[in-house]
């Protein structure tokens, strides 16, 4: 770790307090999940899972970020290969997406 | 005394994980179809790779002249706990998969055509199966385009090397 301020994570590495999120720590996440470094389209999705969480209290389904979130369906995955949906919440700093879809 | 070890102790390994799903959906009804479906882009949400081969009546969530009128099957369905006589009343089908459908729809299950797009989109391989295409005399032309290949079971045991086999 090298950030200055020590976070708390689950088990699985989501953070337990989304307000400690910052870009810097995004990327950090990202790094030890096997992202070297977030793009803009990367960006995008992470703004939106966190802003759909901090509005609605819940992730979106994939089908909904594939819709609302302005990156396609096929686009998320080549961005995520290890499951967007999940892995931009863990970048996003928001729980862990609870559905099945 | 104390003494220092040469060797670090060696971790506890990391829990074995799936890797790789192959699902076979064989079923033509809207609770046969939709749980595989439901599997397979699940397993995708979590970097698992996924296969789904589609065979008998199964073939129906991928044609493109049927797949959009999959229907609960309301005779001989225990599960919807209504008597057989009434299940076959005219109609009744029908309305019990507009239900399903639109209690789906509030949950974000999209409907089996969008369905498809997803697992297509998505990486998930789907697949005919040969012996089913014939046996129905039909062609690649019958189904949607998201059907990557109509293969045989030997074709689809080669695919699924080192999967979980889910038959549904």
């Amino acid at each position: 770790m090298t950030t200055t301020t020590p976070v708390e994570v689950d088990q699985e590495g989501f953070l337990l307090d989304a307000t400690q999120w910052d870009h810097r720590l995004a990327e950090q996440i990202a790094r030890e999940n096997g992202i070297p470094e977030l793009t803009d389209r990367h960006w995008q999705v992470v703004e939106f899972m966190r802003f759909r969480y901090l509005t609605t209290g819940t992730a979106p389904s994939i089908r909904s970020l594939g819709k609302e979130s302005g990156v396609p369906v096929k686009e998320l995955y080549q961005l995520f290969p290890k499951g967007p949906a999940k892995l931009a919440a863990k970048i996003g700093g928001i729980p862990k997406p609870h559905g099945c879809i | 005394m104390t003494q220092l070890l040469d060797e670090p102790l060696l971790a506890t390994p990391p829990p074995r994980t799936i890797e790789k799903v192959a699902i076979v959906i064989s079923k033509g009804s809207l609770e046969g179809i939709y749980p595989g479906l439901i599997m397979a882009n699940g397993a995708r949400m979590d970097g698992i790779d996924a296969d789904v081969f589609f065979t008998f009546f199964g073939l129906d969530a991928i044609r493109i002249d049927r797949q959009d009128h999959i229907k609960v099957a309301t005779v001989g369905n225990p599960g919807l706990h209504m008597p057989t006589l009434i299940g076959a009343l005219p109609g009744l089908s029908a309305l019990a998969t507009r239900m399903m459908q639109r209690q789906m729809e509030s949950l974000d299950i999209p409907p089996i055509p969008e369905f498809l797009e997803l697992l297509a989109d998505s990486g998930a391989g789907i697949y005919a199966c040969k012996a089913s295409v014939d046996m129905f005399k039909l062609s690649k032309e019958d189904f949607v385009p998201q059907v990557t290949d109509i293969i045989t079971v030997g074709d689809f045991y080669g695919l699924a090397a080192g999967a979980e086999i889910i038959f549904t």
